[in-house]
Formats: C-alpha cells, structure tokens, sequence
C-alpha cells in the first residue's frame, strides 16, 4: 500500500480550498473594495474633497429623499401586506395554503421593471383594458402611476413576499409546546397572538423589514418605468441618468453617489443581520406541528378576501399586459375584431435587437449558472469541513454584492474593469462585464442553497469514502457531488431565473450588440412601443412562471432550506 | 493485518487537550474496546488511528508503516491507510445501492470487473445481505444497514478495523444480535479491530481487552475478566460493575496475606503483588455475604429483583452505601448483619 506521508491531516483539502475561495474573492469581494477606494482618493490620493462636492449638489440630496421616501413607505406597505399574509397563513386553518405560498412568492421572481410596466397597462387614460371594458379615464388624464405614490405602491408590492418569507419562517419556529402553554395557563385567542406569538416574531419581522428596505432602495425598474416620465429621480436612476447622458466622464461622481446608496444600504444590512441573530437565541423545542388555529365561521370570507387581494396584485396586471399585446396599436380598444399577434410575431420573431437579447441573456444566465455551480459546489463543501478564518470572514461577506443595490455592484464593476491592470484593454462595453457582475451579484444565490444542503449532510458520508480510499477528487465526484445536486441544481434555477430578466445590473453595463431582455422591455417602452413590451413582457412571465413550477414540482426531493419559498 | 502502536499520542482542539500522552500497543488480531464516559477521549483516539485527525503529539504505527508523526508534522490521509471504519450514523451513501455501496472501495482500488463482483457477492453472503443486494439504504432496517456498513469494510480486506459506537442507534434485541455478528465477523477475518462504547456490558461481551478511558488518559488496559475482579483504581472499580470503593486503615501484612481495617471491621484483603502499598478497597456484591454474626449492621433502603435474586442496597452504621446479592427477599428497612470476603485492594492517591 502507499504510505507517501503528508503535512497536516488534509492538506489536499486545505490547498483546494486555498486556491477556490482566492478565486470567489476576487470574483465577489474585488468590485466592493475598489469603489470604495475610488470613494475616498481623488486622482490617486486619499481624499474626500469630490464626496463632499457630490453630496452637497442640490439634484443629490433631492434623489437622496426620494430614495428614502419612496423605500420607507413601500417597506411600510410591504410590512401590511406581507405580515397580515403571513400571520393568517402561518397560524391559522386557512385551506389551500400551497398554493397561496406560491402565489404570493411571485411578485418577487416577477422582475420590477415587468411590474411597472403591467400595472401601468391598468390604469391611465391609454389602458387597453380599461378602454375594452369602457372604463378609461378621459385622453389627457394623468397616467397616476407616474409619481410618488406610484412607486411606493408597487414596492410595496413587489418586496411583500420578503416580509410574508421571513415572518412564516420565523413564525413556523416556534414551537408548538409555547402556544400551548399559553393556552393552558388561561390565554385565549388573540391575547396568545399578542402577549406570546407577537413577541417571539418581532426579530424575524424586524430582520425582514430591514432587508426589504434595502431591497426597496436598491430597486431600479420601478422608479425608472414609473419616476422618469414624471421628473422623480431617485438615487439609482439619478446614477443611470448621469452615465447614460454623460458616459465614463461622470464615473468619479457616480461613485460617490453609488457609494451614498451603498452607506444606507449597508446600515440596513447590519440591522438584518442584529435582528436575525437575535431570532435564533431563543427558540427551541419541536417544532413538527405547524400551529392551525381554527378560524371558525370567519375561515371563508377570509380566504375569498385573500385571494381577492392575490387576484388584484397578481391576475389583473397580467391581464392588462396581455391585452395590451394583443392589440395592434397602444391606445386601440382590444375587440374580436381588433385582436392580433402581430406584436408578438414581430417583437419574438422580427426584430433583431430581440433576438439578440435572448441569445444574450440566455448565455449570460446559463453561462453564470454553471460557473457558479463549478465553482460553490467544492467550496461549500470545503468550508464546511476546514472553518478556516479566512473561510468564515468571506462567509459573511458573500452576501453583500447580491444585498448591495445592482447600481453599486455596476458602478464599482466599471471601475474594476474598465482598465484591465497592465494592460491597455477594456472589458467595459464588452458583454464580459455583464457577465462578471452576474458572478458576483448571484453568487450567494448559488452558495446559500448548496451551503444549506451540505450543512445537513453527515460529514460520515466523506469520511467513509476517505476511509474506504477515495482521494478528494473522487470523493467529491462519487459522494459530494450526486448528495448535493438537487440543491446545486435548485441553485442552478434560481441563478437563472434572476439574471435571465435582471435589468438592474445591465441597465448600466450594456452597450449595443450586448443588450439583455430587460434592457429590451425597458428601452422598448421607453420609445413607446409598449404593445411589443408587453408581448416580450408576457413572454418572460410565462418563462418564469415554468421554471418557477418545476421547482415547485421537484420541491419534495430538496433538502429543508434549498428551495427560498419553502424555508 | 497488523498490530497499532502509539507512543506519547496526544490531541488538543483549539487549545483544549482531548487526549493525554497515550502510549499503548494493540496486537495483531486483537479486539480492543476503547471503554469510558462521554468526553473521555475515546472516539478521539479512534480519529486519530483513522487519520481524520492529526495527533499534536507522539506517534502512530499500524503494522510496519508509519501512519502519524506529531514532530514532523507528517502523516497518511485516511484513504491510503487501508483501514475499515464503522460509524454510529452507518453512513451508507444514499444515492448508492447495497451492492455499489459494498462494491465502492474495490472500484476505487481499480480491481478488475470480475474480481470485484466476486469478492461483493461474497462480503455480501458473509453478512446476510445478499437478497438486499439491490435495495437503497434507505429501504433497509438499522440492522441491515449496520451490516452493509460492516460488508463495505470488510470487501477491501483492512488492516485493522475501527468501529466507532456501531450499536448505539439500534434497540436492545438487535444490539444483542449485533454483538453476535462483530464477534463471528472478528472470528472469521481475524482483523484488529478497536471498538468504541460507553456501554460496558457490550465491551465485556466482545473485547479482548478493553482499555478504561478518563479525561484523554487510558485509565487501566486489561482482559475485562482483570478489569472487574482487579481494578486498579477508584475510577475503574467504579465504572466497571456493581461495588462500592472504600477507604482501608492499619494496612498489615499477616502470613501470606494483607489485613486492614474497613468501615470498622478487621478484613483480609488481596492485592497485586507488585503493589507496594494499599489505600482503598472495591466491595462487590460477590464479596459481601448477609449472616447474622456479620461484622457490619447496615439497614436495607431500597430492594431491586434481578430476576432469580435481588439486588439490595444497604446503608452501614457509617452512612456507606454497600450492594449486596440475595436469593432472598428482604424488606425496605429491616437490619442484617454483613461478613466482607478477601475484597481486591489498589492504591489511589
């Protein structure tokens, strides 16, 4: 037998380690560091003088209040909706809670600028919808979505499903034993809902209020589709409207400005992660039995409600898009006579810029799906068995690109790109900066899962291939690999799903020949050709919803935590 | 097959020592229990000898190869050791059936098709589990996946086999049985093997020599028959079997043997040879007689029915809580009178 001798238990392991976590470093970490550094020097010494021009300009500090304004009340809708959601589902009889997750987990895959874009479809005076069943307002009228108030209703209902996720987790942790308690030391009804359920609830509620106050400020469809048209710049689509009129010449300012968005967003970061630290001290006991209160005779007219409300937020968009794309042109009642495919035919078959785009966001959500799978599968199973200080620090910090508004990431990936070190080259206009950003913007959506799965997996199930003569290659091909693949694999889909219509990220990065399918739907509406939107719109819907159902239909064979709206 | 040796083998985690300056030698073909409380170290040492953990200190040796040097930093991964390992979870591969899950280590040596769907088949009929041969783990009972565990460690012919609480998730019939199937295996194969339990019974039912561990140290490493009737200290006297250690005064050699005094009553007692002094004695229940002219009075507190004879627990005149056995039934409270017979006698600081 062999008897090479070797330093250290597992110094195969501690090597490969070594060498994936150097790479995911400077895949997630690298662009972060540089816009900060760009941040504080100024033409190559540390200074602050430009921040501070920046932050005193009269257009900041108006953008600045809108942010928080529009996120701060959408959070706040978020919150209503999302708890009252989640409190109903999580602790009651209610039927059919399956299928209320699931549609309610939609408005979250549905990208926002899709959103805008379907809601608009509903209301105005241009409505197909309204003009079919005569309800439009007169020709003239204010489109109402264009405002304040506009943005702030569709964030809260685009991030309402953060809240319901997180609230249902932490409500599904508690163990049965602590309601009964209540109940057998006299509480009753909703006196056990306030003095006990409430309590235990707060830092999972208070977790998901943060996070989606980042996710709200950080959100750039809506206030582009809905903001632009009525002159309300927030911070992200202030930065857009800088680049795109003035190009790499504003760069430094827009990355003081990215870095205004990145400070706020950073606060709301570290106040999740304080909660949901919290959430985790105090909770033990079974947790088998989901709680079901009985709501006795009001049990029907509260789930006609809730289904009327997911019908509102989630059919009656969709139908307004999908009217507005069968018309033959924008503003022309949809009648049998009227009806047509043509934006269809046109925008998925004619245009080429289509074309392109779905061959560019295909490649681009394929090709980092893969990557990231090649590249968390082996670290993740790695950094569960050598917690090194190095590992544990980059498992902290992994989240940020993905946590962090997409302006930052795109700023801060333009400024580590655009001059290649040593060299004369750019990747900035390449489709290679996309992909890159996508690495880094969807790698925790990769890692997480895979890190779940791995964690509730016997670290035996390695040691007996080791003990048996499996070096680390084929340990992680014949046993890591096949154990962890349907989390990977979940991983894989939601890595897709997400970059395939991401329009955050590329909204800044894309140059002609490099478009995405959200660069599309964005720029066709903005020339007005919003039935050809609306028909690529549906079409993206329709992609999503499938990818989102065969999860679904595969949830069973996921281990506990892999698939985000079963948590 | 092979002996193991280590010397001066010592392990901490994070600072924390685990195991103590362990110098041992297990024998060629020997069954060894690693026997103790939890936390003593036990599963530690058994890493150690798998080589999923690097020793701090000292040596090890399987057979005529080096496996682990602390000093030169140096040691053989697991997967070219050729050992067999046995976990408490079995850790069958799930995604594998019994016969590729018996099979895998013998692909892994690169041995040709036919030789490794032979010496399947035949770790397969050795264990019982040849009409299991194409079920997943998870449609096994945890007898039968115990077995499967046992076949995939002895289809690569090991040299030594660590087996690391291999009964602890199963029920007590099947434990029974189990001890059986470890005992006939070990038979058969004649493979070292070193057994981790805390569960005494089941390391004197199986183990050669069982080796009592403490706080990281090998407290006493003797047949289980010596381990009983001749501890060596307070420690294993009372983790090892029923009794109760007490204190002796007046140690006196008298003829060929030792007398002491004990609880108050003068006692011969024995003691290893080549122990200079004596300090404390182990009263089991064997050395206790109950008669009326007994040297002790102890009152009886509680009375529990072994089946065929009753285990009593008795409180002497000095508040010491001594077990003795009868054929008869006493009850809670009445006084007997009890007669110490030649207690085996160590020294302990």
């Amino acid at each position: 037998m062999a008897n090479a001798m070797q330093k250290g238990g597992s110094r195969s392991e501690g090597r490969l380690l070594s060498a994936i976590l150097i790479v995911a470093i400077c895949l997630t970490l690298a662009p972060v560091l540089r816009l900060f550094v760009e941040g504080i020097t100024h033409q190559g010494s540390p200074s602050l003088s430009l921040a501070a021009d920046v932050l005193a300009q009269p257009s900041t500090l108006s953008a600045l209040r809108h942010s928080l304004v529009t996120a701060g009340f959408g959070t706040l809708l978020s919150v209503l909706i999302g708890s009252a959601f989640a409190f109903l589902v999580a602790l009651t009889d209610l039927r059919a809670k399956a299928a209320l997750v699931f549609c309610l987990m939609i408005p979250m895959m549905i990208p926002p600028q899709i959103t805008a874009l379907s809601w608009t479809q509903i209301m105005g005076p241009s409505s197909v919808l309204l003009k079919t069943i005569g309800l439009a307002p007169p020709l003239g009228a204010p489109q109402p979505l264009y405002s304040a108030e506009g943005i702030i209703l569709l964030l809260g209902i685009q991030h309402m499903s953060i809240i319901f996720l997180t609230l249902r987790a932490g409500l599904r942790a508690i163990p049965q034993e602590v309601v009964e308690a209540a109940r057998i030391s006299g509480a009753r009804g909703l006196r056990t809902w306030w003095q006990v359920v409430m309590p235990l609830t707060l830092p999972s509620l208070a977790a998901g209020t943060a996070i989606t106050f980042v996710t709200a400020l950080g959100n750039f469809g809506i206030p582009a589709m809905l903001g632009i048209p009525a002159g309300y710049a927030t911070l992200p689509t202030l930065v857009y409207q800088k680049l795109a009129g003035m190009g790499t010449s504003v760069l430094a300012e827009v990355s003081v400005l990215a870095m205004l968005i990145g400070a706020v967003a950073v606060v709301g970061i570290l106040t999740q992660r304080y909660f949901q630290k919290r959430q985790r001290v105090y909770l033990v006991g079974s947790t088998s039995r989901p709680l079901a209160i009985p709501l006795g005779r009001a049990r029907l007219p509260v789930e006609i409600l809730l289904w009327a409300v997911v019908f509102v937020i989630l059919v009656l968009p969709v139908l307004g898009l999908l009217a507005t794309s069968l018309v033959p042109a924008y503003g022309v009642p949809l009648r049998l006579d009227t009806i047509t495919l043509a934006s269809w035919t046109e925008v998925l078959f004619r245009q080429p810029v289509t074309m392109r785009a779905f061959v560019n966001s295909f490649g681009l959500a394929l090709g980092a799906a893969a990557v990231l799978m090649t590249i968390c599968l082996p670290l993740a199973w790695l950094m569960a068995r050598n917690p090194t200080r190095l590992a544990s620090l980059f498992d902290t910090l992994l989240d940020l690109p993905y946590a962090l508004p997409g302006v930052v990431l795109s700023i801060a990936m333009i400024l580590l790109l655009i001059n290649l070190p040593f060299t004369e080259a750019t990747l900035y206009g390449t489709i290679w900066i996309i992909f890159f950003a996508y690495l880094a913007r969807f790698f925790a959506v990769m890692f997480r899962p895979v890190q779940a799965s791995l964690q509730q997996l016997d670290p035996a199930m390695g040691e007996a291939a080791q003990s048996v003569g499996a070096s680390l290659f084929q340990r992680l091909r014949d046993v890591i690999l096949p154990l962890s693949a349907p989390a990977a694999a979940a991983g894989a889909i939601l890595v897709f799903l997400t970059a395939f219509n991401e329009l955050t990220v590329s909204a800044l990065l894309w140059s002609s020949g490099t478009e995405t399918l959200g660069v599309v739907i964005f720029n066709l509406d903005d020339s007005g050709e919003t039935a050809m939107a609306s028909a690529l719109a549906m079409t993206i819907v329709a992609v999503v919803m499938g990818l989102m159902i065969a999860i679904q239909l595969l949830s069973h064979r996921f281990p506990k935590g892999v698939v985000p709206w079963q948590t | 097959m092979a002996d193991i040796s280590l010397s001066s083998v010592g392990k901490s985690f994070a600072g924390a020592p685990a195991l103590h300056d362990i110098t041992t030698h297990f024998r060629d073909g020997e069954f060894v229990a690693l026997l103790g409380p939890s936390g003593c170290g036990k599963t530690t040492l058994l890493r150690l000898l798998a080589g999923f953990e690097m020793p701090s200190t000292g040596t090890i040796r399987i057979g005529d190869s080096d496996m682990a040097d602390a000093a030169a930093g140096r040691m053989v991964p697991p997967e070219n050791r050729n050992i067999g390992f046995v976990f408490q979870s079995y850790a069958l591969w799930p995604h594998m059936n019994v016969r590729r899950n018996v099979s895998y280590p013998l692909e892994i040596r690169r041995l040709p098709k036919a030789d490794i769907a032979a010496r399947t088949l035949a770790a397969l009929e050795a264990t019982g589990l040849e009409p299991y041969a194409d079920r997943m783990p998870s449609d096994l009972s945890g007898g039968q996946r115990q077995r499967v565990a046992l076949a995939r460690c002895l289809v690569s012919d090991p040299d030594a086999v660590l087996l690391d609480e291999p009964l602890a998730n199963l029920d007590v019939a099947l434990r029974a049985s189990m001890q059986g199937v470890f005992t006939d295996f070990h038979k058969r194969t004649g493979a070292t093997m070193v057994y981790v339990t805390h569960d005494q019974a089941e390391a004197m039912a199986m183990a050669d020599r069982i080796a009592v561990m403490d706080h990281g140290q090998i407290r006493q490493f003797d047949t289980p028959r010596t381990l009983y009737e001749r501890p060596r200290s307070k420690f294993v006297a009372e983790f090892v079997g029923r009794g109760t250690v007490v204190p002796l005064r007046d140690v006196q050699m008298s003829g060929a043997g030792l007398q002491a005094r004990a609880l108050g009553a003068r006692i011969a007692v024995q003691s290893s040879p080549d122990t200079a002094t004596v300090s404390h004695v182990c009263l089991r229940p064997e050395n206790l007689t109950i008669s009326e002219v007994g040297d002790l009075r102890a009152k009886v507190a509680r009375v529990t029915y072994l089946g065929g004879r009753y285990l009593l627990e008795t409180v002497a005149a000095c508040g010491t809580c001594l077990l003795a056995e009868t054929r008869a039934k006493f009850e809670v409270g009445s006084q007997l009178g009890l007669t110490i017979d030649t207690p085996w006698a160590f020294a302990e600081d």
